[in-house]
C-alpha cells in the first residue's frame, strides 16, 4: 500500500506539472476537510464528494474526514483556519461564493480573502431568474424594461438573505440591463430556494432568482419559467433549452462555484501538491458522474487563476454591496 | 390515487431494516418515558433528540425513530395512570378514572390490554385521517401568501393558551421569553442583533440546544434536588384473562374516541388533554345509565385512550403541512425536522416525499409494534418502571452532551445547553411553562420574516394584512383562539378536576 501511492503521485506529476516544480510534498496520515455547516448542505456535500473520489484516486495516503463547523455562514470554520490552523497542510476547507459574499461585506469581523490560500474551483451551480409560467413576463428584457420603469414593479424571492448570492444576481442582471436606483428593488429572502419557487408559483411574489440545481422539479412540472441562466454559454443537456442573459443582450454572469482554501503558511509545494489535485479529481471521470448526478456544471479554476479570480468576485461584490447602500 | 403510490413508497422507506429497527427503539423507549410519571412526551422527545444525533442517523431514520417515540410516550402514560393513578403525563389524566379502580378490582392486565387496544385504533383512525387530510392540506398550502402566513402564526400563538393555560399571563411571559431569544442574531436585512461580536451567536441560537437544555438538563438538575433516588411505588400485574367479547364491547368507543381525538387534535392548541377529556365526556353520555364510569367501566378506559391517541397523529397534520405546530410534542418535532435541514410547509410533501410519507407510513407500522409491545410485553415496562432514576438519569444526561457536542464539534454548544438548563430550572420553580418558549424561539423568526414579505409586497401598506378572505379568516379564528381559553378553560378544568374528585371519592369506598 505505502509504495503504491508515490508511484501514482509520480505518474500525475509528470503528466500534469508543466510547471515543473518537483513534488516533494505528500500528505500523510489523515486529511482533514473543514464543511463550514451542518451535515446535508452544499458545503458538506463538497467535502464529502470530493473526499471521496480523492480516495478513489489514491490522491490521499488513507481518508479524508470531513469534520463539520457550523457558524456564522461559514465565520466560524474562517476564523478557525486563520487563527487556530496557520501551517496545517493536510486541511482543506469548502468554500462557495457565499464565501466570497461574506468576505466582501466584511461579514468576517477583521478577516480577509488574504488570510487563508485560494486551491480552486471544481464545478459550479448557475444562477437564474424565473417567472411562474403565467407571468406576463415573456423574456428577461421585458423584466428588466419594467424595472427600469419602476425598481418597485417587481418582487424577487430567493432562498439567500438580503445581500446574499441570490439577492446580489438580481442586482448583477439589473446594473447589466442598467436599470438605475438598484436599492430599491424589492428582495424578498427565504429559508431555501425551495420556499420562494413556492411563494411565485402560488403567485404572491413576482419573480424568482435562485440557482438552476434547485429550480429543476418546478421546471418540469411546468410551473415554473426561466428566463435567462446567467452562464457563459448554454448549459449542456437538459437545460440546452434555456437562454443565457448574455445572448438577450444582458452581460450578466451569476456563477456560484464550488471549492477549497487552505490555511495561510502552508509551504509552495503543499499548495502545489493540492492544486495538482483538485486539477485532477476534476479530469477524473468519477467526479464527472458526481457533477452529472448532482446538477453541477462545468467550471474549473485553479491555484493563481483561481486566487485572482476569487479576489476579483469579492471586488465586485463589494462595489455592488456599496452601491445599494449595504456596507458604507 | 397518487396519495397511495406515495404511501407505498413510504412503506419501502419505513420497513428498510435499519428504519424499522430504530423504529421498535423508539416505540420501546417511548412507552418507557410516557411512563414515567412527570416525564410527558414533549420532554421525552426532547431526551432522546440528541441521541438521534450522537448516533449520526439520517434524516429519514431520526424522524421515524422519534415519531415512534412519540407515538410510544403516548401509549406508555396509562401505565401509571392505571397501576398508581399517577398519569405519566397530562394526557393520560382522564384514564385514571377508570382505570386505576379497574386496577384495584384485580383487573390490571385487563385494563392495560384493553388501553394499548383502545390506543391502537385511536392512532389507526387519526393516521388514516392524516394520510387523508395531509395532502389536501398541503395543496391548499399554495394560497397562502405572507400576510396568510404572518396571520397563521398569530393564530399559534393565540391559542397558546389553550395549551398550558393555568395561568395565562404566564403564558404570554413564556413566549415573550422566547420571541426574544429568537432576534439574537444576524437579521433577514445584514444587522446584527444581540450578538455582542461573539461569532458563535451570528446565526442564533439553535433551537435543539435550547429545548435539550430546558426540557432535559432542567430535569436532571430536578432530580438532584429531590434526590428520589428510591424507585417507584411497587406495582403488580396480575395474569391477563381476556376474551374476545370483551374486546368486541369496547370497539365503538374506541372509534368514537379516535375520531374525536383527531379533530381536536388537527385543530391548532386544543392538543390530546382535550382528546382525552372529550373522549371521555362522550362516551359518559353515549352509554348513559347502562355505564358504571369511575368505578372500573372498561370504557371509559378506552374512550379517553382512543381520543389522546388520535389527538398525537391529528396534531402531526398542522405541523407536517403548514409548520405550525398543533401541540408541545410537535413543536419539539418541528425544531428537529428544521435542524435536519427539512422546512416543514407544503413543499415538503413533493421535496421530501420518502421523509413525510416514511414517517406516516412509520406512524401506522409503529402502532402495530407497539400494540405487540404493549400487550404480552407489558410486564417488562412495568419492571423497569421500578428502576430507580438514579441509574436511568445519569445515561439521559451522557447522551444530551454527546448528541449536543455532535452536531457541531464544538464546546459553545455544551456551555450553552447547561446555561439553558439551569434557565429550565429557574423558569420551572417559577411556573413558567416551557413549551411557549419554544414555540416563541421557532414561530417568532417565521413570523417576523412574514411580516417583512407582505409590506415589502405592498410597498409599506399595513391593509395587505387582512386584504384576502382567508387572512381575515385566520384573523377571526385567532381572536376566537385568544378568548374562548379563558372563558371555556376554567369550565373545562372544573369539570375535569371534579371529575376526578368523584372518582377519588368511589374508589375511596
Amino acid at each position: 500500500m505505502l509504495t503504491k501511492t508515490p508511484l501514482k503521485l509520480v505518474a500525475i506529476a509528470t503528466l500534469t506539472a508543466s510547471s515543473g516544480l518537483a513534488m516533494a510534498y505528500e500528505p500523510e496520515g489523515k486529511v482533514e476537510c473543514l464543511a463550514p455547516a451542518d451535515p446535508g448542505g452544499g458545503w458538506d456535500f463538497t467535502c464529502r464528494s470530493v473526499g471521496k473520489v480523492m480516495e478513489e484516486l489514491d490522491l490521499v495516503p488513507r481518508s479524508v474526514q470531513t469534520v463539520n463547523m457550523a457558524g456564522a455562514g461559514g465565520g466560524v470554520a474562517y476564523a478557525h483556519t486563520v487563527s487556530k490552523r496557520e501551517g496545517d497542510d493536510q486541511l482543506l476547507v469548502a468554500a462557495s461564493t457565499a464565501t466570497t459574499t461574506r468576505l466582501a461585506q466584511g461579514q468576517f469581523q477583521g478577516m480577509d480573502a488574504e488570510m487563508v490560500n485560494w486551491i480552486g474551483a471544481l464545478g459550479a451551480d448557475y444562477g437564474i431568474i424565473a417567472v411562474s409560467d403565467d407571468s406576463e413576463y415573456e423574456d428577461l428584457p421585458a423584466l428588466m424594461d419594467a424595472l427600469k420603469e419602476d425598481p418597485r414593479s417587481v418582487k424577487f424571492a430567493g432562498g439567500s438573505a438580503k445581500g446574499g448570492w441570490d439577492h446580489l444576481k438580481v442586482l448583477i442582471a439589473a446594473q447589466a440591463a442598467d436599470v438605475e436606483n438598484l436599492p430599491r428593488i424589492a428582495y424578498l429572502s427565504y429559508n431555501n430556494g425551495g420556499e420562494a419557487m413556492t411563494q411565485v408559483v402560488g403567485g404572491h411574489v413576482d419573480a424568482f432568482t435562485g440557482d438552476i440545481s434547485e429550480a429543476q422539479g418546478f421546471m418540469d412540472s411546468g410551473d415554473l419559467r426561466v428566463l435567462a441562466v446567467l452562464s457563459e454559454e448554454r448549459l449542456p443537456g437538459e437545460f440546452s433549452d434555456i437562454p443565457t442573459a448574455r445572448e438577450q443582450g444582458i452581460d450578466a454572469l451569476g456563477p456560484n462555484w464550488r471549492g477549497f482554501y487552505m490555511p495561510a503558511g502552508i509551504s509552495d509545494e503543499a499548495e502545489a501538491y493540492w492544486t495538482e489535485a483538485v486539477n485532477t479529481v476534476y479530469d477524473s471521470e468519477e467526479w464527472q458522474e458526481v457533477m452529472t448526478q448532482n446538477g453541477l456544471m462545468p467550471f474549473q479554476m485553479s491555484g493563481s487563476e483561481f486566487d485572482e479570480f476569487v479576489k476579483n468576485q469579492i471586488d465586485d461584490i463589494e462595489a455592488l454591496s456599496k452601491d445599494i447602500g449595504l456596507i458604507e | 390515487m397518487e396519495t397511495l403510490g406515495y404511501l407505498i413508497d413510504g412503506f419501502g422507506v419505513a420497513l428498510a431494516p435499519h428504519n424499522l429497527m430504530f423504529g421498535l427503539l423508539g416505540a420501546f423507549l417511548g412507552t418507557l418515558i410516557g411512563a414515567l410519571p412527570g416525564l410527558g412526551p414533549a420532554n421525552g422527545v426532547a431526551i432522546l433528540i440528541p441521541l438521534a444525533f450522537t448516533l449520526g442517523l439520517q434524516p429519514d431514520t431520526a424522524m421515524i425513530m422519534l415519531t415512534a417515540v412519540y407515538a410510544g410516550a403516548m401509549y406508555g402514560g396509562r401505565i401509571s395512570s392505571i397501576l398508581l393513578n399517577i398519569p405519566g403525563d397530562e394526557p393520560a389524566m382522564m384514564t385514571c378514572l377508570d382505570g386505576y379502580p379497574m386496577a384495584k378490582k384485580g383487573k390490571a392486565a385487563e385494563a392495560l390490554a384493553i388501553s394499548a387496544v383502545a390506543s391502537f385504533i385511536g392512532s389507526l383512525v387519526a393516521t388514516i385521517g392524516l394520510i387523508l387530510l395531509a395532502p389536501l392540506l398541503a395543496d391548499f398550502a399554495l394560497t397562502f401568501g405572507p400576510a396568510e402566513y404572518f396571520a397563521l402564526f398569530l393564530l399559534a400563538f393565540a391559542t397558546l393558551g389553550g395549551i398550558t393555560g393555568k395561568n395565562p399571563m404566564k403564558t404570554v411571559v413564556a413566549a415573550a421569553i422566547g420571541l426574544m431569544i429568537a432576534t439574537v442574531g444576524i437579521d433577514s436585512t445584514g444587522v446584527q442583533r444581540y450578538t455582542f461580536g461573539v461569532l458563535e451567536l451570528y446565526e442564533g441560537v439553535d433551537f435543539i440546544i435550547a429545548i435539550v437544555g430546558l426540557f432535559a438538563i432542567s430535569e436532571l438538575l430536578f432530580f438532584i434536588e429531590n434526590r428520589a433516588g428510591g424507585g417507584g411505588e411497587k406495582m403488580a400485574v396480575n395474569k391477563l384473562t381476556i376474551s374476545w367479547k370483551d374486546i368486541r364491547e369496547i370497539l365503538p368507543s374506541s372509534f368514537r374516541g379516535g375520531v374525536l381525538g383527531f379533530v381536536a387534535g388537527v385543530l391548532p392548541g386544543a392538543g390530546a388533554s382535550l382528546g382525552s377529556f372529550i373522549g371521555y365526556t362522550l362516551e359518559k353520555r353515549v352509554v348513559g345509565k347502562k355505564g358504571y364510569f369511575g368505578q372500573g367501566d372498561p370504557r371509559g378506559v378506552a374512550g379517553p385512550e382512543a381520543g389522546n391517541n388520535g389527538a398525537s397523529s391529528g396534531a402531526l397534520v398542522p405541523m407536517l403541512t403548514l409548520g405550525v405546530p398543533g401541540s408541545g410534542t410537535t413543536a419539539v418535532l418541528l425544531a428537529l425536522l428544521i435542524s435536519l435541514n427539512i422546512t416543514p410547509g407544503p413543499l415538503m410533501f413533493t421535496q421530501n416525499a420518502d421523509i413525510v410519507w416514511g414517517v406516516i407510513a412509520a406512524l401506522l407500522i409503529g402502532n402495530f409494534l407497539l400494540l405487540v409491545l404493549n400487550i404480552p410485553l407489558v410486564g417488562i415496562f412495568v419492571k423497569l418502571l421500578s428502576v430507580p432514576p438514579m441509574y436511568l438519569l445519569p445515561i439521559v444526561t451522557m447522551i444530551a452532551f454527546v448528541g449536543i457536542y455532535s452536531i457541531s464539534n464544538t464546546t459553545f454548544d455544551l456551555y450553552f445547553m447547561v446555561a439553558f438548563g439551569v434557565a429550565g430550572y429557574v423558569l420551572r420553580k417559577l411556573e413558567i411553562p416551557l413549551v411557549p418558549i419554544i414555540l416563541g424561539l421557532l414561530l417568532g423568526p417565521e413570523m417576523e420574516k412574514n411580516l417583512r414579505h407582505a409590506l415589502d409586497i405592498s410597498d409599506g401598506d399595513w391593509s395587505i394584512l387582512w386584504n384576502s378572505g382567508l387572512a381575515i379568516g385566520l384573523w377571526v379564528f385567532a381572536g376566537i383562539g385568544l378568548i374562548l381559553p379563558y372563558i371555556v378553560g376554567p369550565i373545562l378544568r372544573r369539570r375535569m378536576q371534579s371529575q376526578l374528585a368523584q372518582s377519588g371519592d368511589t374508589s375511596n369506598d
